[in-house]
């Protein structure tokens, strides 16, 4: 497993900082955010890119492919899998993300204004497509396997890990890189969610500004980064004694078909995600103890995910830990479900559930455990990670403990 | 700074090598390690600096150093 994200470049150190109720949270010093409304956001600190590309590579990627190079390092270190010859077509690579390379097209068309069609890189569009995450890491380790780019926003990263985890249970292939990432904090990925209302304003507080479930929450923090994880598939994983962190047992995904950016009350698409992934791998909801939840801090989603909850889950929604990590790391968009998918393997390995920050007073309707403030320690058994995107899409994973 | 050197000094920035390899019969491809579309990033970069223009039929032309800075010199009319 291998992430770069606003509380931590490798996935102890933001275990640690999540579970020590840390906000990475501060001001936008990308660019001058001096005409915005939001002037925070959550950006990678310290991470030196020069550790995993060249001063070339740095150059002609976009920062969300150099995000993926990164979190693909530490994950293939991680896992000890060696791609040679006799696997590389059984090795693939989905690693998702919301908006792609939106950095390099807001430079190069200034470019192209102000000096006209000649002058463009001849790099941009190798570092504009979102798919090229997916294609840099697959050229790095030579995986020749299966790949692709799932481009469903928010929810990005959980359908690559979901569709991956499908590839490899079907057959298609022993391993996968998997997960999502994003660098959208910029002039035009921060105006055009703020004409949208759909970020938190609360610039002079950073750190209290994402508060999922509060009363007081007012939209979403941008947060950046992403998540990596590899999947493999278990009797290849046990012959060569990998260290298996939990199963991946469960994925679903489904449409709202209701509006472009906004959930239906109740959020029944979301509900219906979640009970696709439990039915899946044959779990009953009661199974789960901990739900990594979408949890954006917008006034909508927190309210109607809760009830869509409630429906799943009945009674034992009273049970159930539901903490938002967004409340540290603000929302990382298409890397959302790669690092939270990681949080929620972690939450089953070490028996502690990250806590949901800035959470103060529960808003009307957030009635669940949402582990405000404080992490808290419990055994679980399995967990689910929850991501909702604009286009009405649901993507939902299921991981449980694994047992030898 | 004569067109060598500022010639040498774009080589070094945009193809991310020593200033040691960069010897006159260097070629761009086979011993500086750079794929078509560097090429086309390196020719950008030397327009800008030296304020010409150059073809893409020229451009198959170029192949090492010692064709870069000929041809620069040739289009500001000096001869090497």
């Amino acid at each position: 497993m291998g992430t770069v994200n606003p509380v931590g470049n490798s996935v102890d150190e933001t275990w640690a900082a999540l579970c020590a109720g840390k906000s990475g949270i501060g001001p936008i010093t990308k660019f001058d955010p001096v005409h915005h409304a939001t002037k925070i956001a959550g950006e990678l600190k310290n991470f030196n890119p020069l550790a995993f590309v060249d001063k070339k590579e740095l150059r002609r990627n976009d920062e969300f492919i150099v995000y993926a190079l990164a979190c693909a390092d530490m994950a293939m270190k991680d896992s000890g899998l060696a791609i040679d010859e006799g696997n590389a077509e059984r090795v693939g690579t989905i690693i998702g993300t919301g908006i792609g390379g939106v950095k390099t097209i807001e430079r190069e068309h200034t470019v192209l204004e102000q000096s006209g069609p000649r002058r463009v890189s001849p790099f941009t569009i190798p570092a504009v497509l979102p798919n090229l995450a997916a294609g840099q890491v697959s050229i790095r380790y030579g995986a020749k396997g299966p790949i692709s780019c799932p481009v469903t926003a928010c929810a990005a990263g959980t359908s690559a890990i979901g569709m991956a985890f499908r590839l490899i249970k079907d057959g298609y292939a022993d391993a996968m890189f998997a997960g999502g990432v994003e660098a959208a904090v910029t002039p035009f990925g921060v105006a055009g969610f703020n004409v949208m209302r759909a970020l938190s304003t609360r610039n002079d507080e950073p750190e209290r500004a994402s508060r999922p479930f509060d009363r007081d929450r007012d939209g979403f923090v941008m947060g950046e980064g992403g998540g990596i994880v590899i999947l493999e598939e278990l009797t290849l994983a046990r012959r060569r004694g990998a260290r298996i962190y939990a199963e991946i047992c469960g994925f679903g995904c489904t449409a709202d078909a209701y509006h472009m950016a906004a959930p239906p009350p109740g959020h029944e698409g979301a509900a219906r995600s979640m009970e696709v992934a439990l039915k899946s791998c044959g779990m009953e909801p009661s199974a789960i103890g901990y739900i990594n939840a979408h949890g954006t801090a917008t006034p909508l989603n927190d309210v109607y995910e809760t009830q869509a909850i409630k429906r799943v889950f009945g009674e034992h929604s009273r049970k159930l830990a539901v903490s938002s990590t967004k409340s540290m790391t603000g929302h990382m968009l298409g890397g959302a479900g790669g690092l939270e998918a990681i949080v929620a393997v972690k939450a089953i390995c070490e028996g502690v559930v990250p806590p949901t920050i800035n959470l103060d007073n529960p808003d009307e309707g957030c009635d669940l455990d949402y582990v405000p403030h404080r992490a808290k320690e419990m055994k679980i058994e399995a967990a689910l990670s929850n991501t909702f995107g604009f286009g009405g899409v649901n993507a939902v994973l299921a991981f449980r403990k694994f047992k030898d | 700074m004569s067109i060598e050197e500022k010639v040498i000094e774009i080589i070094v920035e945009q193809l991310d090598v020593t200033r040691e390899e960069c010897v006159p019969e260097a070629s761009f491809i086979e011993d500086l390690g750079a794929d078509s579309l560097d090429l086309v990033e390196l020719i950008m970069a030397m327009e800008e600096n030296f304020g010409i223009e150059i073809s893409d039929e020229e451009l198959q032309k170029i192949r090492t150093i010692k064709d870069a800075i000929n041809y620069i010199k040739g289009k500001k009319g000096l001869a090497s």
